[in-house]
């Protein structure tokens, strides 16, 4: 197969409706392997829609999609080899510790040393020190770094994240974006949902905008920026926003025992 | 993906047993409402009903044991529902695994749930004076059928643990299957019922499983009883299997 210079992911002319309702009506694009590919859109645009049919959990009304060379509708087994998914609710086990879960993932995906991939990831996201501890008592930024830990396993080449940050707080989304930039500079390709537009603007390297049901606009940030006139010049002053204010006064350090590498802004004046 | 559907299948028991041992509640409120049940018909009307069986407990033990497992589903159907809910059901079907062993697993465990349940009504039986003479056989024959029944109830539950919206919803069909066994003859003989009733009694699927079972610790002959109970469990098994794959299906497509 010549999936190698395929992009990873090929939608074409992609179609769903909910009885009456059309939630895609016809979408088209493409994502380049190892980049990261932002689905942007208000609530119902379709954005799940498209991921659940791209991870091969709906099937689409018409239309055709590749993923890493596979047609989600015919090569189902190949898709589901090749992705790996984090829905918009954290797709973790409350009942069972932090390391079991990914244990579990693991075992499923048939790998060997289980246990050793567990610990690998477990101190990668920072986790180590909550392993032994039931999923239910973790934060919202702690879950979604476990979510996120268990759909690299295995090394998928691509990653769905459906709203990888709807509901975090300011800290525990930095952390998340931490994490989806690591993954592409390891040539993973990732498709992300996200209703943020500062969420696209950090981390995609293209942009589509989804709106009802069609992609309207698809580019880098650079080209979607020139489809307004030329910005003017104008003197502002910088005030800080109340998300800097909160960042600054808290730290960024989060909580959990985390050794991330984030600079300590002084709070001194 | 077949050729993991054993493997996967263990794996995902292994983490449902796992949700089991960390809260045994489960099994314990289980079996806690039969052993109310049996107490209280026992000491508090037992007394006065005639069942021309020596012992009270021997007469009512064997509804009691449907009762635990119609009990019981209704955690079958909360687990799978918490699943659904939860997002990980989704997770595991993006996953290259057997899909259908995420739902066996479920099966399996509710298996496995009741019948430890249903060893402790059995204990607590025992301590109330409950004896049976019955050799090895016919305890397998009992256990046998129980675990038929258990796996037909079980299906039923994964049509509303699949499908449910809420989950009082999820749990709530098992109120009725609860109640069946009043219907039966599984508390007092079933010609003392108006005519109606009686009929109704006498041809719904518990009865006949209530007798089977009570012949076979009495060392009775169990005569058709036992093929009339094994028709109705193998009957509904097919029937909420085939109804639970259909839900399935429609979940993943």
């Amino acid at each position: 197969m010549t999936t190698q210079q395929a992009p990873a992911i090929q939608v074409q002319g992609l179609e769903k409706s909910y009885k009456d309702l059309r939630v895609l009506r016809g979408v088209d694009f493409d994502v380049a392997r190892g980049s990261i590919f932002a689905l942007l859109g208000s609530n119902g645009a379709g954005k799940t829609t498209a991921v659940k049919i791209l991870s091969t959990l709906l099937k689409a009304d018409a239309g055709t999609a590749r993923v890493n060379g596979f047609d989600v509708a015919t090569q189902a087994a190949g898709v589901r080899e090749s992705i790996s998914l984090t829905g918009q609710f954290a797709a973790v086990d409350e009942i069972l510790s932090g390391r079991e879960n990914l244990v579990l993932v693991a075992r499923l995906r048939h790998l060997r040393n289980p246990g050793r991939i567990a610990d690998d990831l477990l101190a990668r996201f920072s986790l180590t020190d909550a392993a032994a501890r039931k999923v239910g008592t973790y934060s919202g930024g702690m879950r979604r770094r476990l979510d996120i830990a268990m759909s690299l396993i295995g090394n998928p080449p691509v990653i769905f994240l459906d709203e990888p940050t709807t509901g975090l707080d300011p800290q525990a989304r930095i952390e998340v974006w931490q994490a989806v930039k690591e993954l592409a500079v390891q040539g993973t390709t990732v498709l992300l949902t996200t209703q943020y537009l500062d969420e696209a603007e950090h981390l995609a390297d293209r942009i589509a905008i989804l709106h009802e049901g069609r992609i309207i606009v698809n580019g880098t940030l650079t080209e979607l920026k020139q489809l307004l006139p030329p910005a003017k010049v104008e003197y502002v002053e910088k005030q800080p926003t109340l998300e800097d204010v909160f960042l600054t006064l808290v730290g960024t350090d989060g909580k959990n025992g985390d050794a991330r590498r984030t600079p300590q802004v002084s709070t001194d004046q | 993906m077949a050729k993991h559907f054993l493997g996967d299948t263990v794996v995902l028991l292994g983490r449902s047993l796992r949700h089991i041992t960390r809260s045994p509640d489960t099994i314990i409120t289980t079996a806690v409402m039969p052993i109310a049940m049996m107490l209280m018909f026992v000491y508090v009307f037992g007394g006065a009903i005639r069942t021309g069986s020596d012992s009270y407990v021997n007469y009512m033990l064997p509804g009691i044991l449907l009762i635990t497992v119609a009990s019981g589903i209704a955690y079958t159907a909360f687990r799978l529902f918490t699943d659904m809910k939860g997002g990980i059901f989704e997770r595991f079907q993006s996953m290259p695994i057997a899909r259908s062993s995420v739902l066996w697993a479920h099966v399996l465990t509710s298996l496995v749930a009741n019948l430890i349940s249903l060893v402790v009504v059995v204990l607590v039986a025992l301590l109330m004076g409950f004896r049976s003479a019955a050799g090895a056989p016919a305890w397998l024959a009992v256990a046998g059928i129980l675990i038929l029944f258990t796996l037909a109830l079980t299906w039923i539950a994964v049509i509303p643990g699949l499908s449910a919206k809420t989950m009082e919803g999820a749990s709530a069909f098992s109120y009725p299957l609860i109640f069946l066994p009043f219907l039966s003859s599984a508390f007092v003989p079933t010609d003392t019922m108006p005519g109606p009733v009686r009929a109704f009694a006498e041809h719904q699927p518990v009865t006949s499983i209530v007798n089977a079972i009570r012949d076979l610790f009495t060392e009775q002959p169990v005569g058709t009883d036992i093929w009339t109970a094994l028709a109705w469990c193998v009957g509904i098994l097919i029937v909420a299997f085939a109804f639970a794959m259909r839900t399935y299906r429609r979940k993943i497509s």
